[in-house]
């Protein structure tokens, strides 16, 4: 069959493109996949992601090598590679780097597909494949943060697992069914260390394929949010568009560089990052008698682990309060069968809310500022793509939503009081808000015309 | 074989783009998936189950058996059962006062809530003798190990009428000197009273009572 087979390559690559199709995907993917000429810095962060993806699987793969997935031997293995393997402290604080990293670069990436609309028809797939990536990266990170069993790596998982106890019924067997013990032990240990070394890994990596297939079926947004595909020369290639290799990926070695010398200068000189990237208290031993005076989760988790605290039995009743006020809402607004269907669905929710714990809708609350975000192509109603063009007040409620979720990251750090519980409250209803009312402002006010072709000025 | 696979076939041999549809064929191709979907099933089942505690970490749940004479008066010692803490608090008079004044401010404060006091502590001390409260360290929230503040009185983050107890430091939730819980704080029941049995005014034994031989 190799021989019917017509290839315009000769020799080596004409033989291999015989039997595999190499000159063609290299051409689907790189030299022919036409991006729009008018990327600017915000583009520079999916290909950072992944190579913080690389650099975590190659010192993930080293670090193995000297660790040992025992409680009794598990932190002093990690000293051991601190302190006698040759090379081992770099490796692990590149690693342990890399995991804060990962999560600056891709809330930076998530950042950039909020304001140009990268989410919108027909992009809904790569957002979807992309908040998966940025769930199994939560799954990821929390499962590797237990393995140096020190006393926030055990106190942290305690808490996180005990989140699926709260779940009525079936709670605390589900928490037992994790743990694989009544109380976080060398069997959770083991099991963490197997599904963060193996299990997530291969989801994480068959997510990234499926978030690039998707993302090069339909072409990549830009700045101006309008499809760069509408307008082709005569051979058919988009006239705003040019190709990812060589362009873009000389454009990238640029980020890289830049990315390298930060992330270079923290393993060198700050690898704790204050705390924030490695915790004081993760250098004691895990003591399963004595919890830390303070704990919190590493600063990636603290704005979801805020909204968890905030959800107070006092706070349902606000909850219950908005989902009586949108059934009213919904009775009014809409038409045919779901005029009575959505809002009896609220109503059961108000009544829910009330009945059972609040703890268990922490968790819900927690658990749903991350789901959300995989139904926001379905919530925005704006007739543009791109901040660049929407109403003047549109940028104040984004300016709004990430300061409100910097200060939300802040307070997950900080010990509970009364002062900072009121504020998280105040945060988690300003985030809930933001996505359930976005069907709603995201329509609202006087929208610019967007241009035909991309605003692009040469240097 | 009546849908031999000739039969659609022309003079050349190619079998035309689309063939009819064959209900027989579909019933048998619709069997085979539901079977093989059963046992697919049923794989998943032991890798499901080996998730759940073995069988060396159901045995490590031995009752422990402790000294509780040495405690001084207001203070504690914390055990391990099954892996849990475990105090053991010494309560002075004073504290035993302290705990009526609270009742007000509980979320629970009879411990009506099934599940976390065993019938013999369900009492205004929690406990089978008033002096001497055992209960698991273990926050009723999220299983954080509450940090104790036994001192009456104003102290930070506390309020000034504060009666003695302990509070989690993960979520903030407070608890008085009889592991009852404080009203609007996360935590939603009380700290559990562990089974735990008198041998003699001066040993008790945790994980084992009426209800559960050891």
């Amino acid at each position: 069959m190799a021989g019917e087979k017509n290839v315009e390559t000769t020799g080596l690559l004409g033989w291999i493109d015989h039997r595999f199709p190499l000159t063609s995907m290299i051409k689907e993917h790189l030299s022919e996949y036409y991006a729009p000429k008018n990327f600017n810095f915000w583009y520079f962060f999916g290909s950072l992601a992944m190579l913080v993806l690389v650099l975590q699987i190659v010192t993930g793969i080293f670090l193995v090598m000297h660790y040992k997935p025992d409680a009794q031997l598990a932190f002093d293995s990690v000293e051991y590679i601190m302190r006698e393997v040759p090379g081992g402290w770099f490796i692990r604080y590149m690693h342990s780097t890399g995991a804060s990293m990962f999560f600056v670069v891709v809330y930076l990436h998530m950042t950039r597909a909020l304001i140009y609309g990268s989410y919108r028809k027909p992009r809904e797939l790569v957002w979807i494949f992309g908040v998966g990536i940025f769930l199994a990266l939560m799954a990821e990170a929390f499962m590797g943060y237990l393995l140096p069993w020190g006393q926030m790596s055990y106190w942290g998982a305690q808490v996180i697992v005990n989140l699926f106890a709260a779940v009525p019924f079936v709670g605390p067997e589900l928490a037992v069914w994790i743990r694989g013990d009544y109380v976080v032990s060398d069997a959770t240990l083991n099991r963490f260390f197997s599904l963060h070394v193996i299990a997530v890994p291969l989801v994480l990596l068959g997510l990234v394929v499926a978030h690039i297939i998707a993302l090069h079926e339909v072409g990549s947004n830009n700045p101006d949010g309008i499809e760069i595909k509408e307008k082709k020369d005569k051979y058919g290639r988009p006239l705003d568009g040019i190709p990812f290799h060589p362009y873009y990926t000389v454009h990238d070695i640029l980020g890289v560089a830049g990315f390298m010398i930060i992330f270079m200068a923290i393993v060198f000189f700050a690898p704790e990052m204050g705390g924030y990237f490695l915790e004081f208290n993760n250098f004691l031993p895990a003591d399963p008698l004595k919890t830390p005076p303070h704990i919190a989760p590493v600063w990636y988790f603290t704005p979801f682990y805020s909204m968890l605290r905030a959800t107070t039995d006092e706070f349902t009743w606000i909850l219950a309060g908005s989902s009586v006020i949108a059934a009213l809402v919904m009775f009014f607004k809409c038409k045919g069968a779901s005029k009575l269907i959505v809002p009896l669905i609220l109503l059961a929710v108000a009544v829910t809310l009330r009945l059972i714990d609040a703890k268990f809708w922490g968790v819900v609350v927690m658990g749903g500022a991350v789901v959300l975000l995989f139904f926001l192509p379905w919530l925005d109603y704006s007739p543009v793509k791109s901040i660049r063009y929407r109403p003047g007040w549109h940028k104040w409620i984004y300016g709004i939503f990430f300061v409100n979720f910097l200060i939300l990251g802040y307070l997950g750090t900080q010990a509970p009081s009364d002062i900072f519980n009121l504020m998280s409250q105040i945060g988690t209803v300003i985030y809930l808000a933001f996505f359930f009312l976005m069907p709603v402002w995201s329509r609202m006010g006087t929208f610019k015309p967007v241009p035909d072709r991309v605003v692009f000025h040469a240097h | 074989m009546s849908q031999d696979s000739t039969v659609n076939q022309d003079a050349e041999g190619s079998a035309p783009l689309e063939l009819p549809s064959d209900p027989q064929r579909r019933f048998w191709i619709g069997a085979t998936c539901a079977a093989g979907g059963v046992a697919g099933a049923a794989v998943a089942v032991p890798f499901v189950g080996s998730f759940a505690p073995s069988e060396k970490a159901r045995a490590a749940g031995a009752p422990v058996e402790v000294d509780v004479s040495s405690i001084p008066p207001g203070q504690m010692r914390t055990y391990e059962w099954r892996g849990k803490p475990v105090w053991v608090i010494h309560r002075t008079p004073e504290m035993l006062e302290g705990l009526s004044k609270v009742n007000g401010d509980l979320a629970d404060p009879n411990s009506d809530r099934p599940g976390y006091t065993p019938p013999y502590a369900k009492n205004e001390w929690r406990s089978r003798k008033p002096d001497l409260w055992v209960g698991v360290a273990i926050c009723t929230h999220l299983g954080c190990s509450p940090t104790p503040r036994f001192e009456p009185g104003a102290q930070p983050s506390l309020p000034d009428d504060w009666q003695g107890g302990s509070i989690c430091p993960c979520h903030g939730s407070w608890f008085d000197m009889a592991g009852r819980v404080y009203k609007n704080k996360p935590a939603p029941d009380n700290l559990e009273v562990p089974p735990y049995q008198y041998l003699s005014d001066s040993r008790i034994v945790i994980g084992v009572d009426e209800d559960n031989p050891a």
